[in-house]
């Protein structure tokens, strides 16, 4: 396992990109419930906040803030673009789905139908320190979409 | 010492002998834990082969084989820090040591409150008004412990600030040092910044306010001669781990006077001289701190490591690792976008160098350095509030011992030289 299929160049441009960023600067459209979560790694100090607003059963918006190494960044602005136009049910499918790969130790090859982008993170799940940097922002939105329902 | 030696060194050090990611590994974490030497892996099996019996009990025959080693180990670790053998009580490591003293400190407070034990035991309560100082490098084995004995007693917690150079500032220290200060608690050389503080005029400073002074000796103990007497502190901790020994076994040292009027902490087995239903009498110190069966086998294993670190001199291991450190922070500078924490190069510091490099993530760093088997450590190694002071989350930190080369410096030095291309930072 190269680290170069850890960290594929789609992960190094999201990390940069950090699409959905800026908490502050984005209101949710008007219409919408919101949920929001925090969520913490103590041990490399990883941090998400993540905010999803609803609207009719689908997902209207996902905006963050973070600071943390560049899966946990990519991921996160992976998530909000894929997230995107997706019905709650179809997040829950997506974010199921993202943790079966991730937790599965290189065992379980992700759908890039259903997880378009998120697919090169399958590389992580065999860097079991680097799992939860992957899953910390897909972790803050199943939290925030339980809040928003 | 010079490459050749510390080449012969490794031999004793077969972890040290191995591939990661199909290179030799380069170990600089032994800031974290340290690696064994043959003879202290082989101490502890050997007490198991042949001496294995629980100390202070039992008139058998390796009862009192294993009470001998046990309480030779003792004093083995009081000769290597200048102590007395009834000063050196056996803890599990640093943190257990520091929390066993505060508790011992509320402990008194609360003996006191009911009339239970003498005056001495008195001068040792904290009270609301009372004050604990530390400082803002601490790690946080020695910060936190001292945030809840404030928080059980009322008293105050304060800092000594530290300068962007990382060393203390010690014309502030000087006023929060005072007159309402019962314990200063600081550590002898920074795991993040690396840097020695000055214990002589901190000691003169805490002693001419009557307070108590500790000193976490983690990353010095392991590192450099330490003598607790010639320091003048009243406590001092280390952990075995990280000077060459197995996990679950540190010192905490005392000043006989201190120890013998602290209450306990634990108590149980083992530290006591006469119990009735209602209450219990205890033995003096080492054993009033060591409640139930003891971490005996460890305890032999520390003894042998600090065997294998006086025998190659703490003297010798000090410069050596000195002149890595140098070695790590000139080189380091070098590298565009990288920033040291603490003292710059030529400036004294042990052998261990922080860093952060710009528009990389500490964790990505290290996992980069993994890739090329070369292991260090990333995070706000358990010191946040000195990260958060220096403007930073994480880091990344290699920190040498006594087995590493100039060789592994200038491998990691290397691979820290193309992060940032990269990671296209």
């Amino acid at each position: 396992m190269s680290l170069d299929q850890l960290y594929q160049q789609i992960i190094l441009d999201h990390s940069k990109a950090r699409h959905g960023s800026g908490l502050a600067a984005t209101e949710s459209p008007q219409g919408t419930s919101t949920g929001q979560s925090h969520q913490l790694n103590p041990v490399c100090g990883d941090e998400v906040t993540l905010r999803v607003a609803v609207q009719e059963g689908k997902v209207a918006q996902i905006a963050w803030d973070g600071a943390g190494c560049s899966i946990s960044m990519a991921s996160a602005s992976v998530l909000s673009e894929l997230a995107q136009g997706m019905t709650v049910a179809e997040l829950h499918e997506a974010i199921d789905s993202f943790r079966e790969v991730l937790r599965s130790r290189g065992k379980v090859h992700a759908d890039p139908e259903l997880l378009g982008d998120a697919a090169a993170f399958e590389g992580v799940s065999r860097y079991a320190a680097r799992v939860k940097c992957a899953m910390i922002s897909w972790v803050a939105a199943e939290d925030a979409l339980n809040q928003a329902a | 010492m010079d490459n050749a030696e510390v080449l012969r060194i490794r031999n004793d050090f077969p972890v040290l002998n191995q591939l990661v990611n199909g290179q030799p590994l380069v170990y600089l974490d032994s800031g974290a834990t340290s690696q064994n030497p043959l003879s202290v892996i082989e101490a502890e099996q050997e007490f198991y082969e042949q001496r294995n019996a629980a100390v202070h009990r039992g008139a058998h025959h390796l009862a009192v084989e294993a009470t001998e080693v046990f309480e030779d180990a003792r004093q083995t670790m009081a000769d290597f820090i200048g102590a007395d053998y009834a000063e050196t009580v056996w803890t599990s490591n640093a943190t257990e040591g520091l929390n066993l003293l505060a508790y011992a400190l509320s402990n008194a407070g609360l003996w006191a409150a009911q009339g239970r034990g003498d005056q001495a035991l008195k001068g040792l309560a904290l009270k609301p008004g009372d004050e604990i100082v530390v400082t803002e490098m601490e790690h946080h084995a020695n910060l936190i412990p001292w945030q809840e004995l404030a928080f059980r007693t009322g008293a105050t917690l304060r800092y000594i600030p530290v300068a962007d150079d990382g060393s203390l500032r010690m014309d502030q220290a000087a006023d929060i040092i005072g007159r309402h200060t019962k314990v200063l608690a600081f550590t002898h050389a920074s795991n993040v910044l690396g840097i020695i503080n000055p214990v002589r005029e901190l000691v003169a400073l805490g002693h001419a306010a009557g307070a108590l002074v500790v000193l976490d000796a983690c990353q010095s103990a392991p590192h450099l001669p330490l003598d607790v007497k010639e320091l003048d502190v009243d406590f001092a901790v280390f952990s075995g781990h990280k000077m060459l020994a197995p996990t679950g076994i540190g010192v905490l040292y005392g000043r006989q006077e201190l120890l013998d009027v602290l209450p306990p902490f634990l108590t149980g087995g083992s530290m006591i001289t006469t119990v009735t239903m209602e209450r219990a009498e205890y033995l003096p110190a080492p054993q009033r701190f060591e409640a139930g069966t003891q971490r005996i086998s460890q305890a032999v294993a520390l003894a042998a490591a600090a065997n294998y670190l006086t025998e190659t001199g703490l003297d010798r291991i000090h410069r050596w690792e000195a002149d890595l450190g140098q070695r790590m922070v000139a080189g380091l500078e070098g590298i565009p976008g990288i920033r040291v924490l603490g003292p710059a190069a030529g400036k004294e510091r042990i052998g261990l160098a922080a860093f952060d490099v710009e528009g990389v993530h500490a964790h990505d760093v290290g996992q980069f350095l993994d890739s090329r088997g070369i292991a260090v450590r990333v995070g706000h190694h358990c010191a946040q509030p000195l990260h958060r002071r220096l403007g930073l989350t994480a880091t990344t930190r290699a920190s040498a011992y006594l087995y590493n080369t100039t060789d592994d410096v200038d491998r990691f030095l290397e691979a820290v030289a193309g992060v940032k291309a990269y990671f296209q930072a």
